[in-house]
């Protein structure tokens, strides 16, 4: 087994923590942007290992290795000599941790597709929910008392609001609100969430980085319904107003578990109310050694990878008998 | 450059706010209650005009009040149907996937820290209580139009 394998699979341990706290000190925009690539890359990575891992065992079935003209024996064998290339090894290890990477593989894929499927499916379902309400372009309004706004991504998107919450709110607030959902839709805000879902499927160490990145993408919508309205304290009464109406009338939502500690909505509004930077990694250089370590981390884990595959296309040439 | 000039601002969102504003309020309004919600920047003619375009769509209906109309957004639909789908999109756990709410589920104790962090924003902006008044920058820099952004 190549041990180029080990860090695209081990490196969210780190990588993870690190990237966290460096999204915490940076502006939503480019926080979430962090987030989201940092788990492509990751996701990519680890995928890729587990793809090489697979094929270094299927390559061992002599059929396998007899449609692609390898000599099984230059295969294993490796050959120290030359430059140092490793090899596949003994097919002691490979064997098994092929069928592991293989049975991860497929179950990966299959909850990839899963994902995939159910998104299409909420999007449809939310379709088929405003599709019965009056729509005015961009504005769905349902008509249910319980507080609730979204921005329901497509083309065009569309923002999705209770007569509930449109009630709650005082007229500004209500534009602070429309104005946070556009942000959504004008900054395809889903397509990061889809990106960091799919990404903690395939890896589940990944899934650290979707807390983070959607406070970031709410502080990012935020921003922007701050700047169009002019005023930060309109949009912050509006975060905060909306999310205690829905407090006092919506409490019977299953959802309702999910809060544990203090909630991104009271730092949130903190954020919009006193507009300090993040805490935590103030100075600069601190900030600059964390992003040097989640480069690094990042680096490393993609270049192991990618490194790991030409190991093994050389191997495949070598036992071609080239 | 943190404002916006609404005689800018595609048609489209002025439509979303008007229509918000019908939405909220308790009964039909008139184009000057709907002007009087949305801020007194907004001029009285640009509010009278997009609400002939919601007409026109059927996204509102109008009845005859005194010498002009008032205005109600259209009940057609029961709302039982979208209620019935937003009841099983509740069931899905992982709703936020996807579709970001505007507001997350509070814990009680982030209700007391919000209650707190807005009673501090509130004391700061008393004068404010309708809006669009409480920035005077945007009736001065206004076009004709009128400034009222929010």
């Amino acid at each position: 087994m190549n041990p180029d394998l080990v860090p695209p699979l081990l490196m969210p341990l780190l990588a993870v923590p690190v990237a966290r706290r460096l999204a915490a000190s940076l502006a939503p925009r480019s926080a979430a942007w962090l987030l989201a690539c940092t788990a492509a890359v990751l996701a990519a990575s680890s995928t890729l290992a587990l793809v090489l891992l697979a094929a270094q065992g299927a390559l061992l079935l002599p059929p396998v290795a007899a449609l692609g003209h390898l000599t099984l024996p230059l295969l294993t064998a490796g050959t120290d000599g030359l430059g140092g290339f490793a090899g596949l090894g003994s097919a002691g290890l490979t064997v098994p941790a092929a069928c592991v990477a293989a049975v991860l593989l497929a179950v990966c894929a299959g909850a990839v597709t899963l994902a995939g499927h159910r998104f299409r499916a909420e999007m449809a379902r939310a379709r088929a929910a405003t599709g019965t309400c009056v729509a005015s372009g961009e504005l769905a309004v349902l008509q249910d008392s319980d507080p609730d706004a979204y921005a329901l991504p497509g083309r065009p998107g569309r923002i999705v609001v209770t007569t509930g919450m449109l009630r709650a709110l005082r007229p500004g607030e209500r534009e602070a609100l429309l104005a946070h959902e556009r942000a959504h839709l004008a900054g395809h805000h889903h397509r990061f969430i889809v990106v960091a879902a799919l990404a903690a499927t395939c890896h589940p160490l990944l899934r650290g980085l979707r807390a983070p990145l959607s406070y970031a993408l709410e502080r990012w919508a935020d921003e922007s319904a701050a700047s169009a309205v002019g005023d930060r304290r309109l949009a912050a009464r509006a975060v905060g107003r909306a999310a205690l109406a829905a407090r006092t009338t919506g409490s019977a939502r299953p959802s309702a578990a999910l809060a544990a500690t203090t909630g991104p909505v009271p730092r949130r509004v903190a954020a919009l109310l006193h507009a300090t930077p993040p805490a935590g990694l103030r100075q600069a250089r601190g900030r600059r050694l964390v992003a040097a370590l989640l480069a690094g981390c990042l680096l490393v884990s993609a270049a192991a990878a990618v490194e790991a595959a030409t190991d093994l296309h050389e191997s495949v040439e070598i036992a071609q008998g080239e | 450059m943190p404002e916006t000039h609404p005689a800018r601002r595609p048609p489209g969102e002025l439509e979303a706010s008007v229509l918000a504003a019908l939405w909220a309020a308790e009964g039909p309004l008139t184009p000057a209650d709907v002007q009087r919600d949305l801020g007194s920047a907004l001029a009285r003619t640009t509010v009278t005009t997009i609400l002939a375009r919601l007409h026109d769509k059927g996204a509102v209906a109008r009845t005859r009040s005194g010498r002009g109309y008032a205005y109600t957004p259209t009940q057609d639909s029961p709302g039982l149907a979208a209620r019935r789908m937003r009841t099983e999109l509740d069931k899905e756990e992982d709703r936020e996937t996807v579709l970001a709410r505007f507001v997350s589920q509070l814990s009680p104790d982030d209700e007391q820290l919000l209650r707190a962090l807005l009673d501090d924003a509130e004391s700061g902006t008393d004068a404010e209580s309708g809006a669009g008044e409480e920035s005077g920058v945007d009736a001065a820099s206004g076009t004709g139009e009128g400034g009222g952004s929010r």
